[in-house]
């Protein structure tokens, strides 16, 4: 029986322009299998893939944010989103879709899955990860 | 010391296969375990078998297939990365209704699950990419 | 814990050293490999971004594009691959910043 690990899927590009964003999200379904504790980090041009109204038709790419939403169906519920890149960008919280998880413990109480979170405080969950994926 | 590595690019578009096959040679030559080479997005072409470098220039996958061979590594292409980008062994071709495979010696396709055991199992992953 | 971040790009095409620089604890190590080991020359504008912090280079990728140690900021640590996998054992992590 093997101790669980802490997963941090880190996500730092841009989404349509590579593909490094939508394979990272697949990597992170398929884990969700396997009953690690996961958290998932959107930094530097990472939190692009988070913005509301992708529409992807006009650039003839599926368009793969409702997948976002459907994370806390998984029990993903940790979504790091670093400040500091938010607003070097441009973007407030307003800008994202609003991710949410429905907490079995508390009646299924919808809670919010993003954690907004600076710089240096991500640097302290990052350091609390055991295994660190990157796309 | 037990070894996950993630390849993420092609050969010779980054350099980043030929860094994890440094890296993968010095761990092995310490006596480290290397668990899996997993290649995933644009890595799964490390596994193509019909390249043709220059002569003059490193064969890369082949380079891949004597190591697999040397240390019996387990070098695993992602399959939802390999189909997208055409890389075929026996059991995809049969799945997928291909005349043809294309797949070097050493490597095997496979699920995303063998990355993730692979963290479950190993002390370290490295990730090589772009 | 201890994290080694690795930084493959150069600073003057990419921002992941400045993000590597930014977000490095106290007790990490930085490690300059491929394109990244511009980010080590001294004279470089992004060179400021290494102070205060413990950084080593891959040398086989500094002798690949011609810049000499004398070039780089003091105090980096020139290692090879075999030192490479010696910083993956010794610290707890490996971040890489691609």
């Amino acid at each position: 029986m093997s101790d669980i690990k802490k997963f941090m899927y880190i996500n730092r590009k841009a989404p349509y322009g590579t593909i490094y964003a939508w394979e990272s999200l697949e990597v992170v379904l398929i884990g969700a299998a396997f009953e690690q504790d996961v958290s998932l980090a959107f930094m530097d041009d990472g939190v692009f893939q988070l913005t509301k109204g992708q529409d992807t038709k006009g650039i003839g790419m599926k368009n793969f944010s409702p997948t976002y939403s459907a994370l806390g169906d998984y029990e993903i519920n940790k979504i790091y989103v670093e400040k500091e890149s938010l607003e070097e960008r441009g973007l407030t919280l307003d800008d994202l879709q609003h991710l949410v998880w429905e907490d079995e413990d508390e009646d299924y109480a919808e809670k919010d899955s993003i954690r907004l979170v600076s710089r240096a405080e991500l640097a302290d969950v990052l350091a609390g990860q055991d295994v660190l994926f990157n796309f | 010391m037990k070894l996950t590595i993630q390849i993420n690019e092609g050969p010779y578009q980054h350099q980043s296969s030929d860094t994890a096959y440094f890296f993968i040679k010095a761990a092995l030559e310490k006596g480290h375990e290397i668990f899996r080479v997993f290649f995933y997005h644009d890595g799964v072409h490390n596994g193509t078998r019909l390249t043709t470098p220059p002569q003059d220039d490193r064969h890369i996958v082949n380079r891949w297939s004597e190591l697999a061979q040397e240390h019996n590594l387990d070098m695993v292409l992602c399959v939802a990365a390999a189909q997208r980008r055409g890389l075929v062994d026996d059991g995809e071709a049969q799945r997928n209704g291909k005349d043809a495979t294309n797949i070097a010696p050493g490597f095997r396709i496979s699920g995303l699950g063998q990355l993730i055991e692979g963290g479950i199992q190993s002390d370290r992953l490295v990730v090589f990419g772009d | 814990m201890a994290m080694l971040h690795l930084v493959n790009k150069s600073p003057y095409d990419a921002c992941s050293l400045n993000t590597a620089a930014t977000i490095m604890k106290d007790g990490d190590r930085l490690l300059l490999i491929e394109d990244g080991v511009y980010g080590a020359i001294k004279a470089g504008k992004a060179a400021g971004l290494l102070n205060g912090l413990q950084v080593s280079v891959l040398g086989p990728d500094l002798a690949a594009r011609g810049i000499s140690q004398d070039k780089l900021v003091d105090g980096v640590d020139i290692i090879d691959y075999a030192g490479f996998v010696d910083l993956v054992e010794a610290n707890d992590q490996v971040q890489s910043w691609l």
